[in-house]
């Protein structure tokens, strides 16, 4: 299944061409063309250049610092690491089950971390693109421009957001750095005055959800052939389900498809993903790519993510969101869909779920007391893994006597979307670069591919001064012979590769 | 505090776990054990990895913004300057500048935001899992004292401004 794209066997004779960094992710992304002297695309690669670090930074840590140390990975979504963290911590401290006031209260801090992070996703990130067209011009295919012209969309987009932050803060004490989540359970319960305040705003934040995912819907149906074709790449896809095959982002069994729906396992504990799941290391990428073991390599890589899990799921526990993944399955006509833009629609209908069961936990009085937190025997090692805003994330850790990590493994959601997102772009190269002048929009379009998976590389780095985008096209002995150049204005410059 | 106006916002941002980027959070960090003992009652203090778009929300109405980021692109410890609306490429990623986010206020609501500044202290090192560096610190150490010593000076900081520009 694997594209032919990924190596070329002469690349010394073919132009170079580079995007870096691809704009609208989080983190270092690259991605290289080679070009023959017809401007035939003969290799495609996503480089992903942060992903190092991780396992050294958890080592020698007390088991106890781990939900809190984690979040420092992720400025995006600090609050998945965070309850992946805890869930394996909860099996470091033989608890197999939590109280019902710690479990809720983690899923209401997990839909309030997947609520704000698929609106800021969407309206800020993608809607340029969808609203205006991969054309428009730079300056404006940005969020101001969505402001400008959509002043009531980015209204809206912006107060979910801060709606999903405030339920976060509710839950976790604090809007950054909180210890909600603790090995074994949760440090304290929701007070009626933090109930009450959600609850004032839910039922517009269903609204808004509910007109998000019909104007996603309109936008995909308006110009249906291009959305269908555009990055869609067969994959196999992962993710999690209750047991009755249910939608579910905390916790539940590992459930694979094949391209055409056809189950390859099913309510698998997530514990085994070692046995599930392999890893492959390839020369030219410092972030693995991961497989379903018994496909093997070539076969056997998957998506991750909100397109993945609506394919996946049987049905949404909720009458809205459940309402629209009918329509989206109804669009599959039969078969899965596999378009990478569709990843917004179905990113969409897991917002509006996340808003509606947000409102269902608020009514629930075990949010208010309870029992925090349960306790049992040591043991040395914990697996933990939820559905991230962007897909399956595994958290691995084995410790010693003294309760200090000795060993840690993490698959975060992007890793595991490696290969697929390889295979979008290599689509998007052959199917419209293939053979024409590049130019910004052409470019462009490979980055949209690339911002469906919203592929979070965990920088969270940032300083004053940073790097524009630069796309390099060199000659057959390597030599620059243009450079084109993305300004701090937005604007390009030197464009005439 | 102005009349009608809500407190002079200090926002610190940056990752506690990667080195220097931890300048923001750290001087926050400080202000805030400083607010506990009974200090700077007048200031609203604020912290998070990185400037997002619905930070606009937090900088309206205010007397005045003072962002504070670890910063690599000039000499010295530290660095005031102001900050004004302005679009720029930050708006294409996960993290906005403080113009940027200026600008979204100034867009979603149509008036005028309030004076800001962004007090750039100097960073050297930023991988994960670094401690802040002896040298960074010690720039800590210079921007908070120059910070105290604003507010006992000029409560709005223009005089403060003008004589870091020079």
């Amino acid at each position: 299944m694997s594209s032919r794209l990924e190596s070329t066997a002469h690349p010394e004779h073919l132009k170079r061409v580079v995007i870096e960094p691809v704009t609208r992710v989080e983190g270092h992304g690259k991605v290289t063309l080679l070009l023959d002297a017809e401007n035939r695309i003969r290799q495609a690669r996503l480089h992903i250049v942060e992903f190092r670090g991780f396992e050294k930074f958890i080592q020698g840590r007390p088991y106890w610092e781990l939900p809190v140390l984690v979040q420092r990975l992720c400025g995006i979504c600090p609050v998945s690491h965070h309850l992946a963290a805890a869930k394996a911590t909860d099996q470091l401290v033989g608890v197999d089950q939590l109280t019902p006031t710690a479990e809720k209260m983690r899923r209401l801090m997990h839909y309030g971390q997947i609520f704000q992070s698929h609106a800021l996703h969407f309206f800020h990130l993608s809607s340029p693109d969808l609203l205006f067209g991969f054309d428009d011009a730079v300056p404006h295919r940005n969020i101001v421009g969505v402001i400008q012209d959509y002043p009531e969309i980015a209204k809206q987009g912006v107060l979910m957001r801060k709606y999903g932050q405030e339920v976060i803060q509710a839950t976790s004490g604090k809007r950054v750095h909180g210890t909600g989540a603790i090995p074994g359970g949760f440090n304290k319960p929701l007070s009626e005055a933090e109930r009450d305040h959600l609850l004032a705003d839910v039922d517009q934040m269903i609204a808004w959800g509910e007109s998000a995912v019909q104007l996603m819907k309109k936008i995909f149906m308006q110009n249906a052939d291009y959305h269908y074709s555009f990055a869609n790449v067969d994959a196999n896809t992962l993710s999690m389900v209750q047991a009755d095959g249910a939608f579910e982002i905390y916790h539940g069994g590992l459930r694979a498809k094949d391209p055409d729906g056809n189950g390859l396992f099913d309510h698998q504990d997530y514990r085994d993903y070692e046995h599930l799941l392999h890893e492959e290391v390839k020369p030219w990428s410092y972030m693995k790519f991961p497989f379903i073991a018994e496909l093997g390599p070539e076969r056997g890589w998957y998506r991750v993510g909100p397109l993945a899990r609506v394919n996946n799921c049987d049905r949404f526990d909720t009458p809205l969101a459940e309402q629209e993944r009918q329509d989206f399955v109804a669009a599959g006509e039969g078969r899965p869909l596999q378009a990478a833009l569709a990843t917004h629609w179905a990113r969409l209908i897991e917002l509006l779920y996340c808003a509606e069961a947000i409102k269902e936990l608020l009514h629930d009085p075990d949010l208010l007391g309870g029992e925090l937190r349960q306790r049992g025997d040591m043991h040395e090692k914990g697996i933990g893994v939820l559905e991230a805003p962007r897909g399956t994330l595994f958290h691995h850790y084995e410790i010693d006597e003294d309760g200090l990590v000795r060993k840690a493994n993490l698959i975060v959601s992007t890793t595991n979307n490696n290969q697929v997102m390889n295979e979008s772009i290599r689509q998007v190269a052959t199917t419209y670069l293939d053979g024409r002048e590049l130019t910004e929009p052409l470019l462009n379009q490979i980055e949209v591919a690339i911002r469906a998976y919203d592929p979070c590389l965990s920088c969270a780095t940032h300083a004053v001064g940073k790097m524009p985008l630069e796309i390099e096209l060199l000659d057959t002995e390597g030599q620059v012979v243009d450079r084109i150049r993305k300004r701090a204005s937005g604007e390009i410059e030197g464009l005439s590769c | 505090m102005k009349d009608g106006l809500a407190p002079i916002l200090i926002f610190g941002y940056g990752n506690p776990s990667r080195g220097d980027d931890a300048l923001g959070p750290k001087l926050i960090e400080r202000l805030e054990q400083r607010k506990a003992r009974g200090a700077l009652s007048d200031l609203d203090l604020l912290t998070d990895f990185q400037l997002q778009v619905e930070h606009a929300l937090d900088l309206q109405g205010r007397e005045r913004v003072i962002f504070v980021d670890a910063g690599i692109s000039f000499e010295g410890p530290f660095r005031l300057t102001p900050a004004h609306p302005a679009e720029d490429s930050s708006y294409t990623t996960h993290a906005m500048s403080p113009s940027a986010v200026l600008r979204v206020l100034e867009l979603m609501t149509g008036a005028q935001p309030p004076p800001c500044e962004l007090l750039a202290i100097r960073g050297y090192g930023f991988a994960l899992g670094a401690p802040l560096s002896d040298r960074a610190a010690k720039n800590l150490d210079l921007a908070e004292r120059f910070l105290l010593q604003a507010f006992r000076v000029s409560s709005n900081l223009d005089q403060v401004v003008e004589t870091t520009e020079r």
